[in-house]
């Protein structure tokens, strides 16, 4: 809830993606995702990330959070996907594991780290978006690009009714422990924990369902409404004629 | 209220015959006929799970009956209807619900934009919204949460919002799902005496109520539901001066 907050009140302050319609963000963004996505040789991949650094700092979006909260876990997350990699694709040998005897080739260390770089590109881009617009802006923006409105709808419910779900899950975790008479065992605890992720599965379809029903009841179809109307500029033409730029010079680069 | 919404007085705003409504294989309400005037207010009185809440949301058009017929304004409520935009559109103009749970009805980053969601829905000018959402936070003393999560407020505030949420597009019919739950007594003053003066205005309340010391305060007539099912009607003196019945329908505590 407080990154949400923290993201919200970013989003509306000053800045370079900020001050961006919405929509030519929302394109260009999508654009360099899919550059980073289609490149295949490191050179580019790092130039396209140094230019996610470059757009974060020009939107004042911290570098150390941006690493502590997008890098790092993209990094966990995929390494634990990439790691296999370094021992099983075939190659010349680069170090070998102590103990083990596991041998980690270089093509594939390349393959990892590749794999890697590319998931950070991608998130740091996609992150910037969602950094720096208010979530209903990204949602209209994507409906005027077309993306169909079962997704919007689906974005939409997700982002209104993970703040219930949360606020649900804390007062499930507060009742517990106000009825704990002691510390449990680990044993104990891992019994407890799945007992209240079923119920918490079942009391967020429930919630899912009425926050959708509340939404009905004012009014709510499925499209995006917002009071205020997105205008483009000349500027963010330029802009996204760089952002093209970009994605061209990092493709040609291969 | 726009002129434009503005009833005529004892010409019926729902007509309920022989309703029924079933959670899978639990029967919520069975065989309700029932009529509501326009520019009444009822209080629905009844024990847990007598089928009030279901009512409401069949009233709202978020549940349709599995049998029977359920008429607003003259015409069937009907699913099928309600998919046309602007049948959906005109009625959701007219009609409001007020859940009893506050957090569920409270899903925007603001208060601000909470208040604005369901004039936004119905395509009001932006100018238009801007305005009466300042009206509206003015009207319910919560100008200072404009800019403040939602999620973050106390029950009362919250309850006040999620009122003023649907009470912003001035609708014709309220509904209102335990309006006073949970609410410390300077706001449940304050609730009260809103529904209280919407006596003559012309709008219809329909209200899920447990409180029976507010009853006489602030409806009209009463509705008592058991099963799901019609089981007394009348004025609130009626209804409120019949102890056995209140105590049979389980609306007060045993001796």
């Amino acid at each position: 809830m407080e990154l949400s907050a923290h993201a919200e009140r970013r989003a509306a302050r000053a800045g370079f993606l900020q001050g961006l319609d919405p929509r030519i963000k929302t394109l260009g963004l999508l654009l360099l995702v899919l550059t980073a996505v289609l490149v295949k040789s490191p050179v580019p991949l790092v130039g396209l990330f140094g230019f996610a650094i470059l757009l974060a700092s020009g939107s004042h979006i911290g570098i150390v959070g941006l690493a502590r909260r997008v890098w790092l876990p993209v990094l966990l997350f995929t390494g634990m996907i990439a790691a296999p990699a370094l021992f099983l694709v075939p190659g010349d040998t680069l170090a070998t594991v102590p103990l083990l005897d596991w041998t980690i080739t270089r093509q594939g260390a390349r393959s990892a780290a590749f794999l890697i770089g590319r998931a950070e590109t991608t998130a740091s881009f996609a992150s910037l978006l969602v950094l720096t617009t208010p979530w209903p802006h990204v949602l209209k923006a994507l409906r005027s690009l077309r993306v169909p409105l079962v997704v919007i709808v689906i974005l939409g419910m997700t982002h209104r009714y993970i703040f219930v779900l949360l606020g649900t899950a804390v007062s499930m975790l507060e009742a517990q422990r106000s009825r704990l008479m002691g510390p449990l065992s680990g044993r104990e605890h891992r019994r407890l924990a799945a007992a209240s992720a079923v119920v918490l599965l079942d009391k967020a379809l429930h919630l899912s369902t009425e926050v959708h029903l509340a939404m009905i009841a004012r009014g709510y179809r499925g499209e995006v409404h917002l009071l205020d109307d997105f205008r483009t500029r000349l500027s963010d033409w330029i802009v996204l004629a760089g952002f093209l730029a970009v994605a061209a010079a990092a493709l040609g680069l291969q | 209220m726009e002129a434009s919404d503005i009833p005529t007085p004892g010409t019926p705003a729902y007509e309920l015959s022989d309703v029924h409504y079933s959670y899978r294989d639990i029967p919520a309400l069975q065989g309700l006929s029932l009529c509501i005037p326009a520019g009444e207010r009822i209080a629905l009185l009844g024990a847990n799970g007598s089928g009030k809440s279901t009512l409401l949301r069949l009233l709202d058009a978020l549940y349709f009956a599995d049998r029977g017929r359920v008429l607003a304004f003259g015409e069937v409520l009907s699913e099928l209807r309600l998919r046309e935009e602007a049948v959906a559109h005109a009625f959701r103009r007219r009609v409001g619900l007020v859940f009893q749970n506050p957090d569920v009805q409270l899903f925007n980053p603001t208060v601000f934009d909470e208040l604005a969601f369901g004039p936004l829905q119905l395509g009001w000018d932006a100018g238009k919204i801007r305005r009466r959402v300042k009206e509206t936070l003015a009207e319910f003393s919560i100008e200072a949460l404009a800019n403040r999560s939602p999620h973050r407020l106390s029950g009362g505030e919250k309850r006040r919002v999620a009122l003023a949420s649907v009470l912003i597009t001035r609708p014709q019919v309220l509904l209102l799902d335990e309006p006073t739950a949970d609410l410390d007594p300077p706001t449940q003053s304050q609730v009260v005496r809103f529904l209280g003066g919407c006596r003559g205005t012309g709008r219809t309340l329909v209200m899920a109520i447990h409180d029976l010391g507010i009853v006489a305060e602030i409806a009209d007539s009463c509705i008592v539901l058991q099963s799901g099912r019609l089981v007394a009607e009348g004025s609130p003196a009626e209804i409120l001066g019949n102890e056995s019945l209140l105590r049979s329908f389980g609306l007060l505590h045993r001796r």
